[in-house]
């Protein structure tokens, strides 16, 4: 019965997991614009590898490859953000139309962001 | 008269034509002139730099046409047939998985049986590529020195051109982040954790999967990090164009002089001082963890060398 109960959580944590890489990876081919990219981006190293790690690491028990998925948790958590919110600051720093684009409530923006599309 | 014009460009003959002789084709200069009449209106501002420009192609290319014609197909020519003999000798490879393979031969098997014995390196290819072909691993570490240095040679800014460093530092400043509060916070915690983790896999390359080669990558990327993170001004006080030299050189020096006295001795069957010792101690196997140091510290060196060439042009 432990057993099972073991399987089917890390079942569910893999599952989620997979999902959120999926939704992650479909955000980063559909949307157009690279601050959009980072945000699906960002999901997916935070918190879709963490459910699938999670999901590894309860189904194989607790012993030195688990703890060695432990550790690789902490390690993107800090890495990736700092990653994204570099890429972000680039892209702040030499995108001269930024003001057109983020201006979301701005129905001239729009405009111009549907006619890119 | 357009409309013509417009199919003729777009068909293959005329495709090839370009292609070949790097100029548009013959019924397009023709019609050039017929065209130029009809829209006179709207392109009579632009068209005496484009003839100008037509007249002077057309000029040299009656010299070179011949030339350039043969030399192409030549070109194309070669290039089937060293396709051709490629693709030959690939057909005439042994069947994959095949037993009696010359790939199965009683070399590997040796490796395989013996290696621990003989090197005293519990990673089987860490003994294979540092014990029985070292030489190869050898001429790949130089392979990298080399690369660096070319890299060096093609883009390192003269020592006595100082507006030109400046303009270089000027570009640097421009799309680095030099004081970025986060990442230097990031930094400080992970410089030293990757660092000793390259130094682990380095250290642990007779005993556990890694080595040199991914041990050395391991520990450019965390100088490469502190690098971006806190500038050119922290990282020349340890690490300067004078650091790479010395340390690039004396690893390789190290390697070759080492491995050149134990493939002497083991030759001739000579008394030599490097025994395998004990399997799976962190000091044995003789040679293969000092080997895998020198290893490790010339791809950490290149690693670093060719990220701050290519940023800034110096070291």
């Amino acid at each position: 019965m432990l057993d099972f109960i073991r399987f089917a959580l890390s079942l569910v944590c893999t599952a989620v997991g997979l999902f959120v890489i999926i939704s992650g990876v479909l955000g980063v081919f559909r949307f157009r614009y690279s601050l959009n990219r980072i945000h699906a981006a960002a999901l997916l190293d935070s918190l879709g590898i963490l459910l699938m790690l999670l999901g590894l690491i309860i189904a194989e028990g607790f012993d030195i490859t688990s703890v060695k998925f432990l550790l690789i948790i902490p390690m993107l958590w800090l890495t990736s953000p700092v990653a994204s919110h570099l890429i972000g600051k680039l892209e702040v720093t030499i995108n001269e139309d930024l003001p057109k684009v983020v201006a979301i409530g701005d129905p001239e923006a729009v405009a111009h962001e549907k006619e890119d599309n | 008269m357009a409309k013509l014009k417009h199919d003729m460009s777009g068909s293959r003959r005329d495709r090839l034509g370009h292609w070949l002789m790097h100029y548009d084709s013959a019924l397009d200069e023709a019609l050039q002139s017929d065209y130029d009449d009809d829209t006179a209106q709207e392109a009579a501002p632009a068209a005496p730099a484009v003839q100008h420009h037509r007249t002077w192609e057309k000029k040299k290319a009656k010299h070179v046409n011949f030339y350039q014609l043969v030399y192409r197909i030549l070109a194309a020519l070669m290039c089937c047939g060293i396709i051709a003999f490629l693709l030959m000798t690939a057909m005439q490879l042994p069947e994959f998985g095949n037993a009696a393979d010359p790939a199965n031969n009683e070399v590997s098997r040796r490796y395989i049986e013996k290696g621990m014995e003989e090197t005293g390196a519990v990673n089987i290819v860490a003994g294979m590529i540092l014990d029985y072909r070292a030489f190869d691993t050898l001429g790949e570490s130089n392979v990298l020195f080399i690369a660096a240095c070319a890299v060096m040679i093609l883009l390192r800014i003269g020592q006595g051109d100082p507006a030109g460093a400046l303009e270089e530092e000027a570009h640097d400043r421009m799309t680095e982040p030099k004081h970025d509060l986060i990442l230097q916070k990031i930094a400080q915690v992970l410089v030293p954790v990757v660092l000793l983790f390259g130094m682990y896999v380095i250290m642990n390359g007779h005993i556990s999967p890694g080595g040199g080669f991914s041990g050395g990558a391991i520990m450019g990327a965390g100088l490469i990090l502190y690098l971006s993170a806190f500038g050119f001004d922290k990282t020349e006080k340890f690490f300067t164009f004078k650091t790479f030299k010395v340390v690039s050189v004396a690893a390789l020096t190290f390697y070759a002089v080492s491995k050149t006295y134990s493939f002497f001795t083991g030759a001739n069957h000579l008394w030599s001082f490097i025994t395998p010792g004990t399997p799976g101690k962190l000091f044995s196997a003789g040679l293969i963890p000092y080997l895998n140091l020198a290893v490790g510290l010339v791809v950490c060196c290149t690693m670093y060398a060719l990220y701050t060439l290519f940023r800034k042009g110096d070291m």
